[in-house]
C-alpha cells in the first residue's frame, strides 16, 4: 500500500510519468483487436440468451447431491410428463436446473408435481418460472430505449458541464465498454438474463462516471495554458491522467471487490442467480471502463482537441520554446518520448521548485 | 466561503437527522424491517399484459377495471401484503402481481381467468342418476327443483330423476364443448343425452355465447344442465356479497346487486321464470361454460336485488359472491412471467446476498484503512452511516410508499458501496494532492474540498441519471435495482457533505493530523515533501 503511495506521489509530481496520451496508437490498436474480436464472436456465436428472452419455462429441483444420475433422472421425468427438455443442468452442486419450451400453466403445474415425486421433495421448493415469448422482446426493447434516451442526456449533460468534445469522447468509450463486455459474454457463452442487461446498463453509468472524473481533472490541468507555452494540450492531459491514476486504481479496487464478492459467495452459495449474472456483468464492464477512460477517452479526446487553431498554436509555440533550449521551466516533454520516464535523481534530491498550481493558472 | 463553514454544525444537523430517521424508523407502525420482495422471501411474482385483437387500443378505464378485478381476487386469495401494480400504460401496459409465501400452483390460472359469466334459464336438469331415462327430450325431464327455496345444491335432492342413457348416437364433435346451439332444435336434445360429464372436457372450461343454448354441467361434474340464451351477463352484475341471513336462520347466502340495467333484466327473467315449473324456474350461474350454481326463483325480484341461498358453507358462499362480482375481466390477458420460488430459496437468497454484501463491505474497509489510515477510519464511518441511513430508509420507504428490497436490489446496493467509497477517495486524493503541493493540512482538506465537491457532484449526477433513466424506463427487476441505486447515489451526497467532510474538516484542525505521524494517512513526508517545503504555504 506505502508503495502504492509513493507511486502517487511520484505521478503527481510526474517524477514517474506514463505516456499514456502519446502511445494512443498502441491502446487504440488494443481496443480494435478486442472490439472486432467481439463483434466476429457475436456474430458467429451470438449471445447465450436466457428463457426470459426465449420464452419457456423453467423449474429449479433441489436435491442432495446433483450428479449425471440426478440429471439423467430428470430428463426421464421431463420425457415421461410428455415434455421436451431443451436443458437439463447442474447448479450450484445441489440444484437441477430443467427449461423447457414454452408450457402452460396446467402442464407447468403437473411437470413440477412429477419432479416433486420423482425427487422426493416437497413442491413449494421447486423453483417455477415460467415466461411468454414476447416477455423479452420487452425487456430488450425497453433496454434499448432506456440506452437511447441515457446517451441522449449523458451527451447534452456533457457537453454543457464540459464541452462537446469531451461528451463525444466519453460515449466513445461507453460504446467500446458495452461492445467489449457483450463481446464477453459471446465469447464466454454465459447465459443473457434481464439481470445481465441490468448488468449491462449499470456499465454505462459507471463507465461515464469514472470518465467524468478523469475528464474533471483534465479540465482543470487544461484550463489557462492557452495563455502560455509551457505544455500542449495532450501533455496536460497526460499529466491529469497520471495524476489521477492513483484514484483510478483505489476506486476500481474498492468498486470491484464488492462486485467480487458477490461472484464469489453467488457461486458458492447460490449456483447461478440474479446475483451473479449481474455482477459478472459488472465485474467485466467495470474492468473495460476503468481501462477505456484511461487508455481511451482521454488520448481520443486529446487528437480531438490538438485539432483545433489554438492548441496548434499553442503546441508550436511550446515547440519553439523547446527548441530555444529554456527546457528547464518547461514541464518534461514526456510526450515526446516512450517509456515511463524515471527521473535519474530520486525524488528527494529534486530542485525545490513552485508547485506547479502556481505555476500555471487555475 | 470556506473561512465560513462550520464543520460542527452539518455535524450536528447530520446527526440529528440520523436521530430523527431513527425515531421515524423504530416509533410509529410495527414494522421495523425492510419490507422484503419475493425473491427474498419466497412467493409467487406473475407479469400479465393485456392480449387486444389488431388495431384495438386499451382504453385507461378498462386497464383500471381489470386491475382492479385482479386485486379483488388476489386479495380474495387472503395472503397479506399481495400487491397489484400497473406499469406502462395503454396496449404496453403490465399488470404486475405479487403473492408472498407460498402459494398455490394454481394461483396463476385463476388470476388470468377472463371468466365470461352468464345467466340462463334452465330448461332441462340431468341427475346423473344410474336409472334409465324414459324421456330424452331435455324440456320433458320432469326433475323436481331440489327445494322450495332457492337451493343450488344438488346433494339437497332427494328425489330420484330420470335420466337420459348416453346411448343416443351423436357425432363426437358434436360434444366438443361449447356444445351450442342457435336454436335449440335438432339434435339438441340428442346431445344433451349423450353428453357424459365424467367424460366431457366441458368442465375445462369453454367459450359461452350467450345469445346461443348451451348444453353443460355443474362444476361437479354431478349434474348436465340444458340451458336457455341468457338473461343477463356478468357485467350486469354491480356487487355480490357472502353473508348469513339477517333473522339467522339458515345457512349462508350471497347478496346480489345489479346495476340499472341489470335489475330491468332480471326483473323480466324472474317474472317469467317464477311462472314456471321446476326445473325450468331456475336460472344457472355459468362461469366460463361451467354451471357454477342453479338457484331456483321463487318470486319475480323487481328491485335490482336478490338473495341466492341454499345450503351454502361459508367458503362456498364467499366463492359463489366473487364470481358473480369479479367474473368477468374486460380484456384478455397473457401471462408473459411467472415466477414461483419458495420461502426456502427465497431465504437463502437472501443469505448469500447478506453474505455478499457483508464479505464486499470488509474488503473495502479493509483497503481504505490499510491506505488512507485516519482518514481510512473516517471513510469506514461514513460507509457505516451511509449503510445504517440506507437501511432507516428502506424501512420508512417499506411503509410509506411500499418499496421492497428486492435480490435486484440488494446487488443495487452492493454496487453502490463502490460509488460511495469513491466521494471519499475523491476526497482524500485531492486533499493529498494539496500536500503534495505543499499545503499545510488545514488549507488543503478546505481547497481539496473545493475541489472535489465539483467531481462529486458531476460524477454523482451520471450515477443518478443512469438509475432515473432505468427506472422509468423498466419493468419488474430492474427497477428495484435502479431504485436502490439512486436512492443510495443521495445518500452518499448528503454523507460526504455533511458528515466525511465535517470530521475531515475537524480532524484537519487536531494536532495529531498535523504532527506528520505516519498513521495519519496525510503525512507530507509521505506525500513526498520535505519539512522545508511543507512550509512554503
Amino acid at each position: 500500500m506505502a508503495s502504492l503511495s509513493q507511486l502517487g506521489n511520484s505521478l503527481y509530481r510526474g517524477d514517474v510519468s506514463y505516456n499514456i496520451v502519446g502511445r494512443r496508437k498502441a491502446w487504440y490498436l488494443v481496443s480494435a483487436i478486442l472490439i472486432v474480436l467481439s463483434i466476429a464472436t457475436l456474430g458467429v456465436r451470438g449471445l447465450n440468451l436466457g428463457i426470459e428472452f426465449k420464452g419457456g419455462a423453467e423449474f429449479s429441483v433441489p436435491v442432495e447431491v446433483a450428479n449425471d444420475q440426478s440429471v439423467t433422472k430428470a430428463r426421464e421425468t421431463v420425457i415421461a410428463a410428455g415434455e421436451s427438455p431443451s436443458s437439463v443442468t447442474i447448479v450450484g452442486g445441489n440444484k437441477i436446473r430443467i427449461q423447457t419450451p414454452a408450457l402452460a400453466t396446467e402442464a407447468s403445474n403437473a411437470l413440477s408435481a412429477a419432479l416433486a415425486k420423482s425427487f422426493a421433495v416437497d413442491e413449494a421448493n421447486i423453483k417455477v418460472q415460467l415466461v411468454g415469448p414476447s416477455w423479452g422482446d420487452e425487456v430488450t426493447k425497453n433496454a434499448l430505449r432506456a440506452l437511447l434516451v441515457f446517451l441522449i442526456l449523458v451527451a447534452i449533460f456533457l457537453s454543457i458541464y464540459f464541452e462537446w468534445q469531451m461528451a463525444v469522447a466519453g460515449l466513445i468509450a461507453l460504446a467500446h465498454d458495452v461492445l467489449i463486455t457483450v463481446g464477453v459474454y459471446a465469447l464466454s457463452g454465459f447465459e443473457v438474463t434481464p439481470a445481465s442487461v441490468i448488468g449491462f446498463l449499470t456499465i454505462l453509468g459507471y463507465s461515464l462516471y469514472d470518465t467524468v472524473v478523469v475528464f474533471d481533472k483534465v479540465k482543470e490541468n487544461t484550463h489557462g495554458i492557452h495563455g502560455g507555452s509551457r505544455a500542449t494540450y495532450s501533455e496536460s492531459a497526460n499529466l491529469a491522467l497520471n495524476q489521477t491514476l492513483v484514484r483510478s486504481i483505489n476506486t476500481s479496487a474498492v468498486a470491484l471487490l464488492p462486485v467480487l464478492s458477490i461472484l464469489v459467495v453467488g457461486v458458492s452459495l447460490l449456483g447461478v442467480g440474479t446475483l451473479n449474472d449481474l455482477a459478472l456483468a459488472l465485474f467485466v464492464g467495470m474492468l473495460v471502463g476503468t481501462y477505456s477512460s484511461i487508455f481511451v477517452a482521454t488520448p481520443f479526446l486529446c487528437q480531438m482537441k490538438e485539432r483545433t487553431a489554438e492548441n496548434i498554436a499553442l503546441a508550436k509555440r511550446v515547440h519553439a520554446r523547446r527548441k530555444t533550449g529554456d527546457a528547464s521551466e518547461a514541464i518534461k516533454p514526456v510526450v515526446a518520448i516512450g517509456a515511463p520516464i524515471v527521473s535519474s535523481a530520486g525524488p528527494r534530491q529534486q530542485q525545490v521548485k513552485k508547485p506547479r498550481s502556481r505555476r500555471s493558472g487555475k | 466561503m470556506a473561512q465560513h463553514y462550520r464543520p460542527g454544525r452539518s455535524l450536528l444537523i447530520f446527526i440529528v437527522g440520523i436521530i430523527g430517521l431513527l425515531v421515524w424508523t423504530f416509533l410509529p407502525g410495527d414494522r421495523h424491517t425492510p419490507r422484503l420482495g419475493l425473491d427474498l422471501r419466497g412467493g409467487t411474482q406473475v407479469i400479465l399484459s393485456p392480449s387486444l385483437p389488431a388495431g384495438q387500443t386499451l382504453s385507461q378505464d378498462q386497464l383500471n377495471q381489470t386491475v382492479s378485478i385482479i386485486r379483488q381476487r388476489v386479495d380474495g386469495f387472503g395472503v397479506a401484503e399481495s400487491e397489484v401494480t400497473i406499469q406502462g400504460s395503454g396496449n404496453g401496459a403490465k399488470i404486475i402481481v405479487t403473492i408472498p409465501g407460498e402459494t398455490s400452483r394454481t394461483v396463476v390460472d385463476q388470476l388470468k381467468t377472463t371468466a365470461q359469466l352468464n345467466f340462463r334459464p334452465v330448461l332441462a336438469i340431468d341427475y346423473g342418476s344410474p336409472k334409465p331415462s324414459a324421456s330424452p327430450k331435455p324440456s320433458a325431464s320432469g326433475s323436481a327443483s331440489p327445494t322450495a327455496s332457492a337451493s343450488a345444491s344438488p346433494s339437497a335432492s332427494a328425489s330420484p330423476t330420470p335420466s337420459p342413457k348416453p346411448s343416443v348416437s351423436v357425432a363426437p364433435e358434436l360434444l366438443i364443448p361449447p356444445i351450442q346451439s342457435k336454436d335449440g332444435s335438432g339434435d339438441f336434445a340428442d346431445r344433451f343425452s349423450a353428453l357424459d360429464c365424467a367424460k366431457s372436457d366441458i368442465l375445462k372450461g369453454s367459450n359461452d355465447i350467450p345469445a346461443q343454448y348451451l348444453i353443460t354441467c355443474q362444476k361437479d361434474a354431478s349434474v348436465k344442465y340444458a340451458l336457455a340464451p341468457a338473461d343477463l351477463v356478468g357485467t350486469d352484475i354491480a356487487s355480490a356479497t357472502a353473508g348469513l341471513p339477517q333473522q339467522g336462520a339458515g345457512g349462508w347466502q350471497v347478496d346480489l346487486k345489479m346495476t340499472t340495467e341489470g335489475a330491468k333484466k332480471f326483473a323480466d327473467s324472474t317474472t317469467k321464470l317464477s311462472k314456471l315449473k321446476a326445473p325450468n324456474n331456475q336460472f344457472a350461474i355459468i362461469l366460463d361454460g361451467v354451471v357454477i350454481s342453479a338457484p331456483a326463483v321463487n318470486e319475480a325480484i323487481i328491485g335490482g336485488s336478490a338473495i341466492i341461498s341454499g345450503s351454502f358453507t361459508a367458503d362456498e358462499a364467499r366463492a359463489l359472491a366473487q364470481v358473480l362480482k369479479y367474473g368477468a375481466l374486460p380484456i384478455g390477458l397473457n401471462v408473459d412471467e411467472v415466477q414461483q420460488i419458495s420461502p426456502t430459496l427465497g431465504n437463502d437468497q437472501l443469505k448469500a446476498g447478506l453474505i455478499a454484501g457483508g464479505f464486499g463491505l470488509l474488503l473495502v474497509v479493509i483497503y481504505l484503512l490499510l491506505y488512507y489510515r485516519a482518514l481510512g477510519v473516517i471513510a469506514v464511518a461514513s460507509l457505516a452511516s451511509a449503510a445504517a441511513i440506507t437501511y432507516l430508509l428502506f424501512v420508512i420507504l417499506g411503509r410509506g410508499i411500499g418499496f421492497t428490497l428486492t435480490l435486484s436490489g440488494v446487488a443495487g446496493a452492493i454496487v453502490a458501496i463502490g460509488i460511495t467509497a469513491d466521494s471519499f477517495i475523491i476526497y482524500f486524493e485531492r486533499i493529498r494532492d494539496e500536500i503534495r503541493e505543499g499545503k499545510r493540512l488545514r488549507a488543503a482538506v478546505e481547497q481539496g474540498w473545493s475541489r472535489a465537491r465539483r467531481t462529486i457532484l458531476a460524477a454523482d449526477f451520471v450515477s443518478l441519471l443512469s438509475a432515473a433513466i432505468l427506472y422509468y424506463l423498466s419493468v419488474g427487476s430492474v427497477r428495484g435495482f435502479a431504485f436502490t441505486l439512486g436512492l443510495i447515489t443521495f445518500v452518499d451526497i448528503a454523507v460526504a457533505f455533511m458528515f466525511t467532510r465535517s470530521l475531515v474538516t475537524r480532524l484537519g484542525n487536531s494536532h495529531w493530523m498535523n504532527s506528520g505521524s505516519a498513521w495519519t494517512g496525510v503525512s507530507p513526508t509521505r506525500l513526498g515533501v520535505k519539512a522545508s517545503t511543507s512550509e512554503v504555504n
